[in-house]
């Protein structure tokens, strides 16, 4: 009876423990290439089964961490676990991770069937286990029938598809895409998104998603780490960057933002501290309006006006020096109100949590 | 009045490709298939044995003559020194080929591909001449193997009937080694262009998908840099089959074809004969290209 109750203790242990263990760590990993520094002292946890997106522009080094876990490339300093595993050394076919290039990498000499088969051909999967496993995975990216045709033949989406079916075959402990819609108009890339998302909660398939479109991050992502210059910037949730965002260069990259600092900064909270405000958290008055407690405002004059249609973006000089950009839906002013106010006096207001402290 | 004359051109888009194309494909249609139906026009007529003229009458009867034992064997002859040479020349070139395209740095590539170069800018005579040195009794590398002490391996190998002689300078063995040597940058480029064109990120793919760098040669490589080989090989391939140079200098009293054709038509005087083995390269060739074709070798040019 003792004994029963042991190993049940110690399978819940162990199943405490995986359920616990990251998928990927991150110690202290740097790539160097000469003098570049491509990645600093990255530290970094990934989740079991979460959808986690590196965010960044392009040479922040978000890349070289993707390839780095592939095992295409070796840090220069530092360790990479998976599950618990250090991998750091381990070539790329000896890693249970599998990746979606950016430009697909489909083998143009072998058929859709043959490269959705590959990693299982090169492990001697026997032929009819192959060709089933082929075809569920056809089913799963909606492109039965497909099997004979050649890369050359398939669109863009197409061939995107064929490259996730091929990676997702060998069922990896974690799957890679290196900015894989990229290449893809904005419809198809917007469909793609959801099916991704989709895919990816039906085979529960840690997902680190490389991107430079801070939309489709925040469309898609459980986590965003956010990327600068080989330094890992901020790692949070989707509104936790939207609205929190640690740092003057988190503020700008995702969304847009207004940055205050100095004189107007003090005038406004107290403090010569930079914050940020998003444009469409702050609300447009008259310059006499009432205002709310726990609301922060500023007075300021209109300089600019750009009618958009759904919305309108102002320009508000504001007292202190400085602009404040400022979105407003148009949903019962018209083009010719709002082209009036231009020059006019307003009073800029908007709740105290909204604007977080950048630092700087 | 410049502007005039290429708005006039500019109108006429028909005249200026005429005026591009017409010169060299007259060239194209005299001089080199011209050439090419003369030799064929003169391989039906025939050698009248007594009085030494050429009779042009429609005859089938010299190439009733190619068929015969003696030219069977120049012809069964240099067919397999052409094949062998094309294998050992690939062998050699795709690693060579392969270290060019994906691993030396640019600035290294560049040296490597003047070095695979440099030989074709000096005189092909100048090269053979100089390896019949090399391969002479007292040359530089019978001076080697004496020196490893592996006399008895080269006795045993010009031993034999088939490929030996008096010495390497004058023995098929010889032979094949210069022919290797002569033709290797011809293998070496078209290859090295192919897998220029393999992408690197297939290769990363294969091996993240579980393919061991064995197997990512077999499945990848391999197949991408085919077309490439087959288009080196066409090349070496085709130019030992019509070769008469290496076989004068280097070989024994065994002909090989572009041997056989340069004595028939000068001092045999038996032109139509020399036209006729000449068709035979040409038809080998033609078969070769078509197959070629297949296979995707002139993507690979």
């Amino acid at each position: 009876m003792s004994f029963i109750l042991r190993c049940i203790s110690k399978w819940a242990v162990n199943m405490m423990i995986n359920a616990s263990m990251p998928a990927i760590h991150f110690d202290k990993v740097s790539r160097h290439f000469g003098e570049v520094k491509a990645v600093d002292q990255a530290d970094l946890e990934i989740r079991d089964g979460e959808f986690f997106s590196m965010l960044g522009p392009s040479g922040s080094g978000k890349t070289t961490c993707l390839r780095m876990i592939a095992g295409f490339d070796k840090p220069t300093s530092g360790q990479i676990y998976l599950y618990g595993q250090n991998v750091s050394d381990l070539p790329p076919y000896e890693r249970d991770v599998n990746t979606v290039f950016q430009d697909y990498a489909l083998f143009p000499h072998m058929n859709v069937g043959d490269n959705i088969a590959y990693g299982l051909m090169v492990k001697k999967v026997e032929k009819s286990e192959r060709t089933r496993r082929v075809n569920d995975m056809l089913d799963l990216v909606k492109l039965a029938g497909y099997a004979g045709r050649k890369p050359s033949q398939l669109s863009g989406g197409q061939r995107q598809r064929v490259a996730l079916a091929r990676a997702l075959i060998n069922h990896p402990k974690v799957l890679l895409l290196d900015e894989p819609l990229g290449a893809l108009d904005l419809k198809l890339r917007q469909q793609m998104q959801v099916e991704l998302k989709a895919i990816q909660q039906r085979v529960g398939i840690t997902f680190i998603f490389v991107t430079h479109d801070q939309e489709e991050a925040l469309t898609m992502s459980d986590r965003i780490a956010v990327f600068n210059e080989g330094k890992i910037i901020q790692v949070g949730t989707p509104s936790e960057i939207y609205e929190k965002p640690a740092s003057p260069f988190v503020a700008g990259f995702v969304g847009t933002s207004n940055l205050v600092s100095g004189e107007a900064a003090k005038r406004i909270t107290g403090t010569e501290q930079m914050f940020s405000i998003r444009p469409e958290k702050i609300h447009l008055g008259s310059a006499n309006g009432k205002l709310d407690k726990d609301m922060i405002s500023v007075d300021g004059v209109v300089r600019d006006v750009i009618y958009l249609g759904l919305f309108t973006r102002y320009l508000v000089e504001i007292e202190g020096g400085g602009d404040l950009v400022v979105v407003e839906q148009n949903l019962k002013t018209t083009s010719m109100d709002v082209l009036s106010a231009k020059g006019q006096k307003v009073r800029l207001s908007w709740h105290k949590d909204h604007i977080s402290h950048v630092g700087g | 009045m410049l502007n005039r004359v290429s708005t006039y051109f500019y109108q006429r888009p028909g005249l200026v490709l005429a005026l591009l194309l017409g010169p060299p494909m007259v060239y194209m249609l005299v001089v080199y298939l011209g050439s090419l139906f003369a030799l064929l026009v003169n391989s039906f007529y025939y050698l009248e044995e007594f009085t030494g003229l050429i009779v042009r009458e429609f005859t089938l009867q010299t190439y009733a003559q190619i068929f015969n034992p003696a030219n069977r064997e120049i012809f069964f002859r240099t067919a397999t020194m052409a094949g062998v040479v094309t294998l050992v020349d690939a062998l050699i070139a795709f690693p060579l080929a392969y270290y060019i395209a994906k691993f030396a740095s640019p600035k290294f590539k560049t040296w490597l591909l003047i070095a695979v170069t440099i030989p074709l800018w000096s005189s092909y005579l100048v090269r053979v001449y100089a390896w019949k040195l090399i391969l002479a009794k007292e040359g530089i590398l019978s001076w080697f193997i004496n020196l490893f002490q592996l006399d008895g391996l080269l006795q045993w190998l010009l031993s034999f009937e088939s490929i030996g002689g008096s010495s390497l300078a004058l023995s098929p063995v010889g032979m094949f080694i210069v022919f290797v040597y002569i033709w290797l940058p011809y293998m070496i480029i078209p290859i090295q262009t192919s897998l220029e064109r393999v992408p690197g990120s297939l290769l990363e793919a294969s091996s993240d998908l579980g393919a061991k760098p064995l197997q990512t040669f077999r499945n990848v490589i391999l197949p991408l840099a085919f077309p490439g080989v087959v288009a080196g090989s066409i090349f070496t391939f085709s130019l030992t089959l019509g070769d008469f140079i290496i076989p004068l200098v280097l070989g024994n009293s065994k002909y090989f074809i572009g041997q056989a054709v340069y004595s028939y038509q000068g001092t045999g005087g038996n032109i139509p004969l020399a036209a006729a083995m000449t068709m035979w390269p040409v038809a080998i060739m033609i078969v070769y290209l078509l197959t070629a074709r297949k296979l995707g070798a002139f993507d690979a040019l």
